[in-house]
């Protein structure tokens, strides 16, 4: 992290991009134990456009993505959110960033057991200032997109997995998040329900959202306006042609 | 599937004529399968000469003959419906003989074989959930399940190219590379 603070990126963020990764590195360990979990790797993702990341266990995909949510810095390079280079932000800033613009489908659904369906939902906006009444409405709405209002005010524990799931959806797309993050978001759930998870997604990344999803599964992964294909750190194909934003980066200073 | 059985399938819900048994089978099978309608003619006229449809009258204005099943043609319907599909008389596949012969051929960058297999599949995988969603959308079952048949089948072809690629790591890590020696025994496969 120091080294990309101790050298100002010398270009500008790819304009009109929600998120972009820019040959960012991580590397958990020092000296010969040192694993490097992604090694220079850049991505663009803009509204509208959903890409999905393919890899065995252990090329760095997950990495990726928590690099790509703030959830973790890397080693060098920089993340890009909405334009904002998070490495430039304050803990504060990023913490409200991933409050009210980002959002999250975790492998496991982190869903408190202590608070009913609705009130799961209702949490990243309360946090983030938003009246429980407005928030509540809010929560509501994401939960009949994926068909589950009607569970609003059950426990998780009360949930099959499927129906948690669905809840851990509708959190992660309540209110107006510009990024969705989704680490395997169809995991334990039969084909049909995983299915449904996709095209709520798919749904609101054609709205406008951006979408980066890890899956090893390519029935999902084909949701996706385009695949990449992490292996050992680095992305080696892609299914698609995006715009130009990967040969804008290996283009003149702008 | 043969034209066959798939004309007879359709003679079993009503008579119908050449073109239109034609413009049936594509619609249901979502134009995955075009058919001429030379080829439909020639499966009845052999249809007819076996017994299994009858012409449902004579001719009408246009000088079409509608065709009909008879009781034996019933029966092969029947017949059909519950036998297995037997998948041993199709094509060898090109892609597990390319493979074969590059896990066994020096200088073959065989991983890359495998991404560029496997980035082409995703492709075709895009394009079919692309479908998928316009049929949904029309609530067009037929077609919808047609769709899923070759998306669960282009899913397997990628998992399939997923378990080459971690058999070949493993075998990287636990043994030098080398090639089978040509004089190896052959191994038969049995389905």
């Amino acid at each position: 992290m120091t080294a990309t603070l101790d050298q100002p990126t010398q270009r500008r963020p790819v304009t009109g991009a929600v998120l972009e990764l820019r040959s960012v590195s991580r590397v958990h360990g020092q000296g010969p134990t040192a694993v490097h979990a992604l090694r220079e790797v850049s991505l663009v993702v803009r509204p509208g456009e959903l890409v999905a990341v393919m890899g065995p266990s252990g090329s760095g995909k997950s990495t990726l993505l928590t690099l790509a949510g703030g959830l973790d810095p890397p080693t060098s390079g920089e993340v890009y959110v909405q334009g904002q280079a998070l490495s430039r932000m304050s803990a504060a800033d990023v913490a409200r960033l991933r409050r009210r613009s980002l959002g999250y489908v975790f492998q496991d659904l982190n869903l408190i057991p202590t608070l009913t369906a609705v009130e799961n939902v209702m949490l990243p906006l309360e946090l983030d200032g938003v009246r429980t009444a407005a928030a509540r409405r809010a929560a509501l709405a994401s939960m009949t997109q994926v068909d589950v209002e009607g569970l609003a005010d059950r426990f998780p524990g009360q949930l099959s997995g499927g129906q948690q799931q669905r809840v851990a959806i509708a959190r992660a797309l309540v209110g107006d998040r510009r990024l969705v993050l989704a680490d395997e978001p169809t995991g334990a759930l039969d084909s049909d329900t995983g299915e449904a998870v996709l095209q709520v997604l798919r749904a609101r990344v054609d709205t406008g959202a951006a979408g980066l999803l890890v899956t090893h599964e390519a029935r999902h992964a084909a949701w996706a306006d385009r695949v990449v294909f992490v292996r050992d750190g680095v992305i080696v194909d892609t299914t698609g042609v995006p715009a130009e934003p990967e040969q804008l980066l290996e283009g003149p200073t702008c | 599937m043969s034209i066959r059985q798939g004309l007879l399938a359709l003679l079993a819900q009503q008579p119908m004529y050449g073109a239109q048994l034609r413009v049936e089978f594509e619609r249901r099978t979502g134009g995955t399968w075009p058919l001429n309608v030379g080829q439909v003619y020639t499966t009845l006229s052999r249809l007819d000469r076996d017994g299994l449809v009858e012409a449902a009258g004579g001719s009408d204005e246009e000088g079409r003959i509608a065709y009909r099943l008879t009781a034996a043609g019933r029966e092969a319907v029947g017949r059909w419906w519950l036998t297995p599909v037997d998948r041993s008389d199709h094509p060898r596949d090109e892609l597990a003989i390319k493979l074969a012969l590059a896990v066994t051929v020096q200088d073959v960058d065989v991983p890359a074989v495998v991404q560029a297999q496997r980035t082409q599949s995703l492709r075709g995988l895009q394009d079919l959930t692309r479908l998928k969603q316009r049929a949904t959308t029309e609530d067009d079952l037929a077609w919808l399940l047609v769709l899923e048949h070759l998306v669960f089948t282009a899913e397997a072809e990628v998992r399939w190219l997923d378990h080459v690629e971690s058999r070949l790591l493993r075998r990287a890590r636990t043994a030098p590379a080398s090639c089978t020696p040509l004089d190896a025994p052959a191994r038969q496969v049995t389905r």
